[in-house]
């Protein structure tokens, strides 16, 4: 079927690739002859997937992620797999065990995580769509870092069939590129119902971006302008919020009082469901080896060890601890109910209003190495796991510099409203263009 | 307050492999992200879980298997088909 | 409870037959086929796979739910239960922990005292099988172990009862009843190698519980729990203590031996299976039809055939020897039936059991034709089994099977009754060639008549009846002018 060749033989100056394919061939559909990446936890038939961890170096899977067939039916050329924090687990893709992407706009720096191969590629126009994901802001924090466009659909508009878990209730596979439109159209290739994902729903996304928000309700959280946040990044926000309301919108303020405990609840689930999620990987049908000589607790041991990074183990540990015996009441138990009141208070707000707005990310992008405290570095997602925890879209959309690094603006929206979100980030896109 | 020696014992609970040289500042980290944690012991609601999706089901129909040559393909060692693992006490 | 009181509580898992896997589309018919020649990125665990639901599984295990009067609770779910070990593909057995499908009811035995009794039961659930392991090796090449994911993801089923049994035979008794009903339901067979395994929990009351797990046979429960109540008794007349234990079976030796377990108890770590969706199926269970069970149809084979207790408890003890039964009879069941119930209850199932034949290697017409020579008194009892075994024989040795008349006529096995002539004949021989056992009857020792009828017996080659034989005999000597 796919007759078409592409040569990519990029020079990777910032490391976004774990594997290129030099000569990926491609057919005919809406992305025919597009190149495309794909984040290295995404399952790629003959490719090495590795999501960054030297205890699946050499895996390569038997089969294609829903979303890989999807992009080969729609003539896409997937070029190769990206860097990205092991297993996901990260902010700024540091934490690959195969070395850290640099920041095209400022090599020193991050390029935020966990898929910040696929942004950093995009933003070095070395692809023109890449596709990542995002458990608590691994496609927005790395677009807002890096100036490009990144959506996390709504939970269960895109197939996770082939995604290597890192938190099945949270997370989301969505599409990365330089401006909105091409966003939209990757989205409209990956979404839609999969009956090998029990968590999919058939809510297919067809949608062209329409740049026309009179009369739209924005929402402005006083939890995301206040402390924690710089007040340059916040500035540049709501200037970008300024032109929205120069469109036709209204903005109203309000409030999200979970935010109090959406970060930790956030935490706990994620390391919880991890936890589980990466105890298969023992050596013994896929991976780095187990020693077959060693005892079975021995040489599972030794492989989990050597194989997994730090991060990756310290949160292994902390999802064995809340869900153990004695504690899932005080953790597990907990942080389900407070993200149900997380999901309440969006659905409360988004019944006022039809978007909610603000910055991406707390900060600009770090320089490489700043953050080493693992507690200071999960406090950067306070803004992006809200999204996350309730299930809705939110996009990042570039809307001006810091100290020469970019801001993102953030919009949320409600479940299932995807086009919504992909529609205001366009307006404002396309009024800054002019 | 979670002690080393509480550390360890998770650690050998997830099977995990921890060094000794690590273990002080694992857990002294462990200990400050379990403090932030302590914010959830404020948190009040009725523990319904809205459930939107139910009975998700297929029908009983024999779909392909692998190939045993890709089943074996990714592990580590095989013998006569078999997939061979470290062998249990 | 009287002291020492024994007190058993069952958990059974059965294998659900359905055609696909639990969670994959893999066809669940493995045991002829090479090991992981059954598996898929589901089942064998690959990274990124997930989960999707069988729903003949669930329909399979409510019909076992409503023929045990369980309630259906109103929302079920999977959980994982987290272990690591080598057959255990994910790492976690997706199971069901807090929301089982159903809970309650209960399944009616034989008593010991010989009354009908009640074994309540906790719950039901479903759940997925881990793979095999094989153990391999020695000390000097190493030991290790080989692991066949074929069996990995099978649906189970898994049936909790109180402890409401008080004796091995009672969990024997249990343990038959729900392997017929779950076989009358259509959902479970009982012939597939490894298709039931028996966790038991036995205590002597006042005494700690002790847990024996992992028994693959019917007999072994009944085995292992003897072996138990044994055991603990004479811990207790020494003045020692039970210790709360969890043991294995070893099938070989019929003992029980202590696990070598782990310092730590096993913290499973339970929570919802993020995969999945929760399950509202109450209302499926009213139209769910139930076909006619085990008790109703040995009250039907009692009152239709006029079997006895007995024989309709045998003969409907499992599925496939109730149909085979029926169909034996089915031409003319009120000839049949007594004869039949009485030659497959107390003799094939016997002969069957000694050749490890199933009784789906028959055909019932061949029965069927033995049992109409029987009562038109062709043969005798002792040529009816000796037909019986030629037949299978022929099919354990895959020769050709011949009809039971057929047999009778080649081995010149007919009753020589009808001719009294050659009885006759045969009689006067015997007589003239014992007259020391003529002459002891003569003298009064009745006994001796034995000896002659063996000696006629010898001479018809087993062809006569020798109830016949005794009465002629005596006619005979009677006449006999002393």
């Amino acid at each position: 079927m796919a007759e078409h060749r592409i040569v990519f033989e990029p020079e990777d100056r910032y490391h976004a690739f774990l594997t290129v394919c030099k000569n990926a061939t491609y057919g005919s559909g809406t992305l025919s002859g597009i190149a495309v990446a794909v984040k290295d936890n995404i399952s790629t038939k003959g490719i090495e997937t590795t999501c960054a961890s030297k205890i699946l170096k050499g895996y390569i899977p038997p089969y294609d992620a829903h979303v890989v067939n999807l992009l080969k039916q729609s003539g896409a050329a997937i070029v190769g797999k990206t860097n990205m924090d092991e297993f996901g687990m990260g902010t700024t893709t540091e934490n690959s065990a195969f070395g850290p992407t640099l920041n095209p706009c400022d090599p020193t720096r991050v390029p935020g995580g966990s898929s910040g191969g696929s942004a950093a590629a995009v933003a070095a126009g070395m692809v023109q769509m890449a596709l990542g994901t995002d458990t608590g802001g691994s496609i927005r924090c790395p677009a807002a870092f890096c100036g490009i466009v990144g959506l996390k659909p709504t939970y269960g508009r895109v197939s996770r069939y082939g995604l290597i878990a890192y938190a099945n209730s949270l997370e989301q596979i969505g599409p990365m590129a330089k401006n909105v439109a091409d966003v939209s159209r990757l989205m409209q290739v990956i979404a839609g119902y999969d009956c090998r994902d029990t968590t999919s729903y058939d809510h297919p996304y067809t949608h062209t971006p329409d740049a026309d928000i009179t009369g739209l309700k924005i929402g402005i959280p006083q939890e995301y302008f206040g402390a924690g946040v710089d007040p340059n990044v916040a500035a540049v926000v709501k200037t970008a919020i300024a032109h929205l309301e120069e469109l036709g919108a209204t903005t109203v303020p309000c409030s999200i009082p979970s935010m109090e405990y959406a970060l930790a609840a956030y935490y706990v689930i994620c390391t919880s469901e991890a936890s589980s999620n990466l105890a298969r990987f023992d050596g013994v049908r896929y991976g780095h080896a187990a020693d077959t000589k060693k005892s079975w607790h021995d040489a599972f041991r030794e492989v989990r060890r050597a194989g997994f990074g730090t991060e990756v183990r310290r949160r292994i540990m902390l999802g064995t601890f809340a869900l153990s015996s004695g504690y899932y009441g005080k953790y597990y138990a907990k942080a389900q109910i407070a993200r149900e009141n997380v999901k309440k208070d969006f659905a409360r707000i988004l019944s006022e209003v039809d978007v909610i707005a603000g910055p991406t990310m707390p900060t600009i992008a770090f320089k490489l190495g700043e953050k080493s405290d693992p507690l200071s570095m999960y406090l950067s997602d306070i803004l992006t796991v809200p999204a996350n925890l309730a299930g809705i879209p939110a996009i990042s959309v570039p809307c001006g510099m810091v100290n020469r690094m970019p801001v993102g603006l953030q919009i949320m929206g409600r479940p299932f409203e995807d086009e919504r979100v992909v529609d205001v980030a366009y307006a404002y896109e396309q009024a800054v263009m002019q | 307050m979670v002690t080393e020696k509480d550390v360890e014992h998770i650690a050998g609970l997830a099977d995990i492999g921890i060094n000794t040289d690590e273990l002080g500042t694992f857990t002294g980290q462990f200990n400050a992200i379990l403090d932030y944690f302590d914010v959830l012991d404020r948190v009040q609601g009725d523990g319904v879980i809205t459930r939107d999706l139910s009975n998700v089901m297929r029908e009983d129909e024999v779909s392909p298997s692998l190939l045993l040559e890709d089943v074996l393909k990714n592990a580590g060692a095989h013998e006569d088909g078999f997939i061979k693992a470290p062998r249990v006490m | 409870m009287t002291e020492n009181q024994v007190i058993v509580g069952l958990e059974v898992h059965c294998q659900l037959d359905t055609k696909s896997k639990l969670f994959c589309g893999c066809s669940t018919d493995y045991r002829s086929d090479g090991p992981n020649t059954h598996v898929c990125p589901v089942c064998l665990g690959l990274p990124g796979s997930m989960p999707v639901l069988n729903k003949k599984a669930i329909e399979y295990a409510m019909r076992v739910a409503k023929a045990f009067n369980c309630t259906v609770i109103r929302e079920s779910e999977f959980s994982r239960k987290n272990y690591f070990y080598p057959d255990l593909d994910k790492a976690y057995q997706i199971t069901q922990y807090d929301k089982p499908l159903a809970e309650g009811g209960y399944l009616e035995i034989e008593a010991d005292e010989a009354r009908e009794k009640r074994v309540q039961l906790t719950r039901i659930h479903v759940e997925e099988d881990p793979g095999r392991l094989v153990h391999m090796g020695n000390a000097e090449r190493g030991k290790y172990s080989l692991v066949d994911y074929n069996r990995a993801g099978i649906p189970l089923i898994e049936i909790v009862s109180e402890p409401d049994m008080r004796s091995p035979k009672e969990a024997r008794k249990f343990l038959n009843k729900l392997r017929a009903t779950l076989e009358y339901l259509g959902v479970f067979d009982s012939e597939k190698e490894g298709s039931i395994r028996v966790d038991a929990n036995i205590s002597l009351s006042g005494s700690e519980r002790v847990e024996i797990k992992n028994i693959t046979s019917y007999k072994g429960v009944e085995k292992a729990l003897t072996f138990e109540v044994t055991r603990q008794k004479n811990l207790l007349r020494r003045g020692l203590k039970v210790d709360r234990e969890t043991r294995h079976y070893l099938e070989a030796q019929g003992i029980t031996q202590s696990s070598r377990s782990k310092e730590q108890e096993h913290d499973y770590r339970y929570f919802p299976e993020p995969d999945l969706r929760p399950i509202h199926v109450q209302s499926w269970v009213k139209d769910i039809l139930l076909p006619e069970l085990p008790d109703a149809r040995r009250e039907r084979f009692i009152a239709q055939y006029g079997c006895s207790l007995n024989h309709a408890r045998t003969l409907t003890g499992g599925l496939r020897l109730a149909n085979f039964f029926e169909k034996t009879v089915a031409s003319d069941p009120k000839v049949l039936s007594t004869l039949a119930a009485t030659w497959i209850a107390d003799t094939l199932i016997g002969e069957l059991n000694y050749r490890s034949m199933s009784i789906d290697a028959l055909d019932p017409d061949s029965i069927t034709g033995l049992v109409l020579l029987l009562k038109q008194d062709t043969i005798t009892d002792k040529s009816g089994i000796d037909v019986l075994r030629v037949m299978l024989d022929q099919h354990l040795n895959k020769q050709p099977c011949e009809d039971p008349q057929a047999i009778v006529t080649r081995l010149n096995l007919a009753k020589t009754a009808g001719d009294t002539g050659a009885l006759a004949a045969v009689i006067l021989e015997v007589i003239s060639e014992n007259p020391k056992a003529v002459d002891d009857y003569n003298a009064g020792k009745n006994g001796a008549i034995n000896f002659l009828v063996g000696q006629a017996m010898k001479k018809t080659r087993g062809r006569s009846d020798p109830g016949e034989l005794n009465r002629k005999i005596v006619e005979k000597l009677g006449t006999k002018e002393p």
